[in-house]
């Protein structure tokens, strides 16, 4: 393969996966930004989405009406897990219901993990296929799966309409004046308790999304696949300053890129044509960043975000917010 | 606080303590030493979690990470070496012909040195890691150490030439027992409690409860911080290292975050900033979680008891944000003028009935 045609191939991946983390993320952004709550339990929104997908196939219920059942399904879980985990806690220290978050997602895994019990089926659920989702497109030289398309449309679209949400409804309004100071307004009139459950229902709109594309891509589903996104979307959100939606869609984006490229560079030993490059680069590349490297992937992913916790904590857009360090 | 009646009742413990422990090895009941032998290394973790996360407010939720590096390289350590040639024929020249098992009589020195050489590597560690952690604070500390602990586990997943990867590390020699756990875990909770009262402990408390007021009165507040996590950091690789020659056969899979949360629901029920806390909230906890594992084992619906666990915590947390204990210590003294006073009532009660 060129080496241009590499990056393009490359390029597709890391919007496509950035798709999913800028889905993650905006929703964890939207609720941080309102209640300073880091809801770790987002990525199990996300694994209970993949769930009821994949039960309601399994029934043999059709896709449509499957797809509905998990949106709805997986708002009454962001409801019911704000009113009675959260709203208890809205004057807690924060790290108090950052592990209140912990345990709501212990319950929601586990409550899965009964569920599966009960329908006899394995802890690990092959995932359901779905046509239109399946197989490749080619385009030239490239070979793009269906689902990586899907994922950067269905990406931009939803953001889009979040974008238009925000800005353009009275609801958004209120959503943005919450973010910005909680108790002046509700002094102005604004009904906060609405203003929150309608950021948990976009949250868990925006997560039964990114969990349907992301059971499709692994092919399977089981409890704890909602953990490492959700570190993933956590990333994306301190990246573009966190509470910021915007910001934490660029970090999504960002994110997708970064890994991507952590993959791709160590490979690039084995793709530089040899005529045209000099061997001292490709034994470079061969030495130094060894395809090995690419397990590391992880490793470095959240070194980086350490880093840049110290460093700007108010991500890379944001200005530095001094209270989030001391 | 008396400090004599303290000593007192420290001692009471202790000897209490000493029988349980001799009546647990006699009786020769494998069910109730494996449950107390679980017991105490839960509480050389959660009291060592409480010195960095309660003492010092810098929630950290990486330590099961340093637990994982103490379990790795104490059995590297104590291997033996017919065993490492077949499991580990990759590891560097200059490890592959140690073997830590040297006895003086029926005591495993070579397992003491394999533990102090893991704490204190593990110790280093958490240092320079700790130079960087401990900047931060808030909920930022916790994703960060968060973060540690993935890397932790990625390193320990890639380093196959020295954990065997993915794979099961088996064959470690079992030298743990109540015994040993138990020494570790009076050292743990000594050295936490002297902290805790000394101009070290005050300083960790103080820039917690309000940093500049702190700085104002001359604490720099990265010292007690860093000094806190790396103690910290050695206990709960002892706790590893105790764990790995229990256990005998382990994986990566088993330091991660279902253990992280089982340590932290220890830590938040009994009280942070609480060294009796983090006895009571082990043994609690323990108890519970042993009930509805039979519970589960009869009625079959495995992930009950993880649930029972998960809504006890939030109901903990909601209500009684302190824990069981809150900041406050068991006081002997108290306690034994209460238990006067009941019995100079009784004893008016029964002189008033003829």
């Amino acid at each position: 393969m060129s080496l241009p045609l590499y990056a393009l191939q490359q390029l597709i991946n890391a919007l496509s996966v950035g798709s999913l983390y800028a889905l993650m993320a905006a929703g964890l952004a939207m609720v941080f930004g309102i209640l300073g709550l880091i809801n770790f339990a987002h990525g199990d929104m996300m694994m209970i989405a993949a769930y009821i997908a994949a039960f309601s196939l399994i029934a043999g219920i059709p896709l449509p009406i499957a797809l509905v059942l998990m949106v709805v399904g997986t708002i009454i879980v962001a409801v019911l897990m704000e009113r009675i985990a959260y709203r208890p806690l809205r004057t807690a220290p924060a790290v108090a219901t950052l592990l209140t978050s912990f345990a709501v997602g212990q319950i929601l895994q586990n409550g899965a993990l009964l569920t599966s019990r009960f329908a006899q089926q394995p802890l690990q659920i092959a995932f359901p296929p779905i046509d239109f989702l399946r197989g490749v497109v080619l385009a030239g030289a490239l070979t793009i799966p269906k689902v990586n398309l899907v994922s950067l449309g269905l990406g931009l679209v939803l953001l889009l309409l979040l974008t238009l949400f925000v800005t353009r409804t009275t609801l958004g309004l209120s959503m943005r004046a919450a973010a910005e100071d909680i108790q002046a307004a509700q002094l102005m009139g604004i009904d906060t308790n609405r203003v929150i459950v309608t950021a948990f229902v976009i949250g868990a709109i925006l997560a039964s999304a990114a969990g349907l594309l992301y059971a499709v891509q692994a092919g399977t589903v089981n409890p704890d696949m909602g953990f490492s996104p959700v570190l993933k979307a956590f990333i994306a959100a301190v990246i573009g300053g966190f509470g910021s939606i915007a910001g934490a869609v660029v970090g999504g984006y960002a994110l997708g890129l970064l890994e991507v490229l952590l993959v791709a560079i160590p490979g690039l030993g084995d793709i530089l044509p040899a005529a045209t490059t000099s061997p001292e680069v490709i034994t470079f590349f061969k030495t130094y960043l060894p395809s090995t490297l690419t397990s590391y992937r992880d490793a470095f992913v959240f070194a980086a975000l350490i880093l840049l916790l110290l460093v700007r904590p108010g991500g890379i857009l944001g200005t530095v917010d001094n209270d989030n360090t001391r | 606080m008396n400090t004599k009646m303290q000593r007192n009742g420290f001692l009471v413990v202790l000897g209490a303590t000493l029988i349980l422990l001799v009546g647990l090895s006699s009786s020769g009941s494998s069910f109730w030493q494996g449950i107390f032998i679980n017991l105490g290394m839960y509480i050389i973790l959660v009291v060592a979690l409480n010195l960095s996360n309660g003492f010092t407010g810098v929630f950290s939720l990486g330590h099961i990470g340093f637990m994982a590096l103490g379990a790795y390289i104490s059995a590297i350590l104590t291997l033996p070496l017919d065993k490492k040639a077949s499991y580990l024929p990759d590891l560097p020249g200059w490890l592959a012909p140690v073997h830590l098992d040297m006895m003086i009589g029926p005591f495993p020195l070579g397992f003491l040195l394999a533990t102090l050489i893991a704490g204190v590597l593990v110790t280093l560690i958490a240092v320079v890691v700790g130079l960087v952690l401990m900047r931060l604070s808030g909920h930022f500390v916790a994703v960060a150490t968060l973060g540690f602990l993935v890397i932790v586990r990625v390193v320990l997943i890639n380093a196959d030439e020295f954990t065997r990867g993915s794979h099961t590390f088996s064959n470690v020699t079992a030298y743990t027992d109540l015994w040993w756990v138990y020494a570790w875990v009076f050292i743990a909770l000594i050295a936490v409690w002297r902290l805790k009262f000394s101009s070290y402990g005050r300083a960790m408390f103080a820039q917690r409860d309000d940093g500049i007021a702190a700085q104002s009165v001359g604490i720099v507040i990265m010292r007690p911080r860093l000094l806190a996590f790396a103690v910290s950091a050695f206990f709960t690789a002892v706790a590893g290292a105790l764990w790995a020659h229990y256990l005998t056969s382990f994986s990566p899979k088993a330091f991660y975050f279902d253990l992280t949360f089982r340590v932290i629901t220890m830590l938040v029920v009994g009280g942070m900033g609480s060294v009796t806390g983090s006895v009571v909230g082990p043994a609690v906890i323990t108890a519970i979680a042993e009930a509805l594992r039979r519970l589960e084992d009869v009625t079959l619906l495995y992930g009950v008891s993880q649930i029972v666990l998960a809504v006890l915590f939030i109901v903990i947390i909601v209500f009684r944000p302190g824990g069981l204990m809150g900041e406050r210590e068991i006081n002997f003294a108290g306690l034994w003028q209460r238990l006067r006073f009941r019995a100079s009532v009784a004893q008016e009660g029964s002189a008033a009935e003829p």
